[in-house]
């Protein structure tokens, strides 16, 4: 692949945000991924939510680990601070990045392998202290830049390219996040963007940690015949259980859904997220409820999709920390260091 | 009977780890301490809760030695379990107080020295009530043993106790009984004083007795650190709970109530490290403190740090490798693997403290030195300054301190720019700019540990991989600049030198004195901080011999010497200290005479052959 910066050509006709930017102003990089990868859709997608979210480019801080998937965070939103870590450590550089300046937009992406084997310990925990930020997991089943082998999210009986079956059982991320009290747990595909649009605008506008599973099929090492994350398998297998469609704090309704058939969940900063059951029984308010019918459909080799778990009145970690509302990395020295007098106060204990 | 040594001598105290004996020792100390005495404790303390062997070491010092001089004048062998190393241990002519509840003469008999016989348990039975109350209370009761032996102002103990208790009266009170319970008995049976005791003198004032972790966390807290990450690990918890403490009174903001800072306990070692870099990483000045086996675990991230220009501060509170080692016991051994920590071409900013009271200057500075380079810099500090008190001048805060932030570009600088280039050598000195997140898209770029051009951008070619590393390389030279610089005690006419860094200081200063009285004069160069400067290179080449005193087996500091300056390997003798204990001033002497002719042999500065070394010569 070759590095040839994208020209940054803009038409006029082309259509503005509320900040008066194009959807070109959100692209980053090109792409040094396969030509069909999966990553490449949700990549497309970020820019689209991005762009449709009215965010500051400057304002989003992009993380990701070691991966395919984590080499994406260069090929959206160039104005953006990015920042490409170590295999399976992203969500901490995230923590430490949120506690300096809590006021910015955290966007993780991460894959199976980064995400479920060498970061599960570090995934876990960021869920446990409800960590301000989208995580976006590009789950492909498959490590590609090491060729082919299995990861942690390969279902039994998945067969790799070169033949071999797979016998572990599978960590699947949407389940762990929802036993972890993950506050808010999607699960799509990259193909549908219809759908993961609005999802990731609603993830970028959660108070807390906000996962989404994205099923995204690796074109070269996992989109053959018996494989359990191709293209087609998923196309066959997974079902939307709510659609979620995102509506910022400034924009009205449109009149596309009555009242009756949309649970409108309000965000923090007064957005919401419209909820349109496409499966009556399923209730995504209900963490038991919902995890027993993800897990149901799981056996059955099917993927329930869309905004599987909400929840908005957890404390994220700030709320918990009662850190103030400017960022940390704000704070002037002078509020910040306590001065000659209060050593010498302090100095008294210790004769 | 030997002849009075007035605040010249040293106590050791053999209890069980659990009892209660630590509030003793604070308390006989901290009087020592207010009778304006120079004084020096070391806790000598197991990796366990309850019930392993304790001991404490209290040196009375006139002379303000703060390190252990090897030598133990009294020992109070309350713990059955080590009597026998106990009575040993003693110096000829010294003393042992023992619990004679229970008779042992034939196991503690020593004809050069006396015994001290104070039935403390029973004392206590017949006083206090309830098993556990017996046990705290025979601590406290040697305490008030040695007030009378050593003639220690009691109204001093009971002042220091109204303070300790101020919220708990009853324990004042108690605690009282206890200490005269036993100031009267062994005024009543014993002769008072001993030869050995205490006399007011004036050379405390203006200090404190403070330990290093405590100090370090004071340094974080004026220097302005607002994200503290961490993942508990002896002996650097205190430096967090110092940390968390002072956060928790100094900086909540009067007009919200909310906290001026994030104080995150991570899932391990690795995620604390990752959290600091990614807050450095966003413009706040973040910290941790772990100890060797947290700083293996660190190694990946302090590559990516390296590489990647990240600030960060850590504190290694060192104790003894390899693998879990001894927790509870101090060594300098992580110099090598702080210096070169990660894969790869890595080097990385030290500084070595040598009391509390350069922990807490030395946290201010490692702020702004990890800003000003862009690089992660370790403050290496250990268990024994770390966790023991020390005497030290008053910590100093100057109101019109202004932290060092570096380079980092502002929203009109960034919007005067054409483009910005994070990884280009600018001003010469290999010290690129930064911007932080969340000011403008033009400032924007990509952090990445994989190869990368000056401009910031992914590269895999040969020559734009070079340029970067080389002018880490320039940057490093840039740092020999702005470190600390070497302590140096040189007379051109002397030709013998030792080199030593932390913790070893304070024994080296009284190891010089008893060798000058030796008649050999020794120059002194104390290291604080990697990388070496050229001051480091002109000391070592004008000696012919050069002594260098670490607490370690692998003599690290010469490797580090050996590796990074032009000085020849074979001038440069290692003196090696690494039982777990603080080094000693005898050690060293012993150290150097062995290798050197004095011009004048005074016998009795050296131990007899045979002695019990705890240490090598290389």
């Amino acid at each position: 692949m070759t590095f040839l910066p994208k020209p940054k050509v803009r038409h006029p006709s082309l259509p503005k945000n509320g900040l008066g930017l194009t959807r070109r102003d959100y692209e980053g990089g090109l792409s040094t991924l396969c030509a069909g990868c999966g990553h490449d859709s949700i990549t497309a997608a970020i820019i689209e939510a991005s762009w449709g979210l009215d965010v500051q480019p400057q304002d989003m801080v992009k993380l990701s680990g070691i991966g395919c998937s984590s080499k994406t965070t260069a090929y959206f939103v160039s104005g953006g601070h990015g920042f490409n870590s170590v295999h399976g450590r992203m969500p901490s550089i995230a923590m430490g990045a949120n506690a300096a300046n809590r006021n910015l937009t955290y966007v993780g992406v991460s894959g199976d392998g980064d995400t479920l084997s060498i970061g599960l310990g570090q995934f876990c925990h960021a869920i446990r202290r409800n960590l301000n930020m989208a995580y976006i997991i590009e789950n492909n089943g498959v490590y590609g830049l090491t060729k082919g082998q299995f990861s942690a999210s390969a279902d039994v009986g998945t067969k790799a390219k070169k033949g071999e079956v797979n016998q572990q059982p599978p960590i699947d991320p949407v389940l762990l996040a929802m036993t972890l009290g993950a506050t808010f747990v999607a699960r799509s595909f990259s193909g549908d963007k219809q759908q993961l649009v609005p999802l990731i605008q609603a993830a970028m506008r959660h108070k807390g940690f906000a996962l989404i599973d994205v099923l995204s099929p690796c074109v070269t090492f996992n989109d053959h015949e018996g494989s359990t994350k191709s293209y087609q398998y998923t196309r066959e297998h997974y079902d939307a259980a709510v659609h979620a469609d995102f509506v910022p704090f400034q924009r009205e309704i449109t009149a596309e859904y009555s009242e009756g058939d949309a649970l409108p969940v309000v965000l923090h900063d007064g957005s919401r997220i419209l909820l349109r059951k496409l499966d009556a029984s399923y209730d995504p308010t209900d963490r038991a409820a919902a995890s027993s019918a993800i897990q149901e459909r799981l056996k059955k080799g099917e993927f329930l999709t869309g905004l599987l778990y909400v929840d908005t009145d957890g404390k994220e970690f700030h709320d918990v920390n009662e850190t103030p509302a400017i960022p940390l990395n704000q704070i002037p020295h002078g509020r910040l260091s306590p001065g000659s007098a209060a050593l010498a106060k302090v100095l008294a204990r210790y004769r | 009977m030997t002849t009075d040594r007035v605040n010249d001598f040293a106590i050791k105290i053999a209890t069980v780890n659990g009892t209660g004996s630590a509030s003793a020792n604070t308390l006989l100390m901290k009087s020592i301490f207010r009778s304006g005495i120079p004084v020096m404790g070391k806790n000598y303390f197991p990796s366990n809760i309850q019930g392993l062997p304790t001991w404490y070491e209290i040196r009375v010092t006139k002379d303000s030695y703060v390190a252990r001089s090897g030598k133990v004048d009294i020992m109070v062998a309350m713990n059955a379990e080590t009597y026998a190393r106990d009575v040993r241990e003693v110096a000829s002519g010294g003393y042992l107080i023992y619990d004679s509840t229970w008779p042992r003469p034939a196991l503690l008999a020593r004809d050069d020295i006396t015994v001290l016989c104070v039935p403390l348990a029973k004392l206590c039975n017949e006083n206090f009530n309830g098993v556990r109350t017996r046990i705290l209370m025979k601590n406290i009761c040697y305490a008030g043993v040695l007030a009378a032996l050593l003639n220690l102002d009691v109204e001093q103990i009971r002042t220091l106790l109204a303070e300790t208790y101020a919220k708990k009266p009853a324990l004042v009170d108690s605690n009282m009984k206890a200490i005269t319970l036993g100031y009267e008995y062994a005024k009543a049976n014993l002769a008072c004083p001993l030869p050995l005791k205490v006399s007011r003198l004036e050379k405390t004032k203006g200090h404190v007795m403070i330990d290093g972790n405590t100090a370090a966390a004071l340094g974080c807290v004026f220097a302005g650190a607002t994200v503290a990450a961490w993942y508990p690990i002896t002996p650097s918890t205190s430096v967090m709970d110092a940390f968390k403490s002072f956060a928790d009174k100094m900086r909540v903001d009067p007009e919200t109530g909310k906290k001026n800072f994030a104080f995150i306990q991570a899932e391990d070692e690795l995620a604390a490290i990752g959290m600091v870099l990614g807050a450095n990483w966003n413009g706040a000045r973040a910290f941790t403190a772990t100890s060797g086996p947290g700083v293996s675990l660190m190694n990946e991230f302090l590559g990516l740090a390296y590489y990647a220009e990240v600030p960060a501060v850590l504190f290694d509170i060192q104790r003894v490798g390899p693998s879990t080692g001894m927790p509870t016991r101090t060594q300098q051994c992580d110099i090598l693997e702080a210096a070169y920590a990660s894969h790869g071409d890595t080097k990385h900013v030290c500084l070595y403290p040598r009391d509390p009271e350069e922990c807490f200057y030395f946290a201010r500075d490692a702020f702004d030195l990890a800003e000003r380079l862009q690089t992660p810099v370790m403050v290496m500090s250990d268990l024994d300054i770390g966790m023991n008190d020390w005497m030290c001048p008053d910590l100093k805060w100057d109101d019109n301190y202004v932290p060092d932030r570096g380079k980092v570009l502002g929203l009109q600088e960034i919007q005067k720019l054409e483009k910005f280039h994070r990884y280009l050598d600018v001003d010469g000195d290999g010290i690129p700019y930064r911007t932080l997140p969340g000011v403008h898209p033009k400032g924007a770029y990509f952090t990445r540990g994989s190869g990368h051009t000056q401009y910031g951008a992914y590269t895999e070619d040969s020559a734009e991989y070079q340029i970067v590393l080389d002018r880490l390389t320039r940057k490093f030279h840039t740092a020999k600049r702005l470190v600390p610089k070497a302590v140096v005690e040189h007379d051109p006419k002397v030709d013998i030198a030792i080199v030593a860094y932390g913790s070893s200081d304070g024994a080296v200063h009284e190891a010089r004195d008893i060798l000058s009285s030796h008649g050999l004069t020794t120059n002194y160069m104390r290291l604080r901080s990697f990388p070496f400067g050229e001051d480091v290179e002109k000391f070592l080449e004008a000696h012919k011999l050069v002594f260098v005193v670490e607490q370690n087996r692998d003599a690290q500091m010469r490797s580090l010497l050996t590796l990074e300056t032009r000085v020849p390997k074979d001038k440069l003798r290692s003196l090696l200290h690494y039982s777990g204990l603080p080094i000693s001033s005898e050690f060293i002497v012993t150290g150097v005479l062995a290798e050197v002719e004095p011009k004048v042999r005074k016998p009795e500065a050296v131990p007899a052959a045979g002695a019990k070394s705890s240490g090598g010569l290389v």
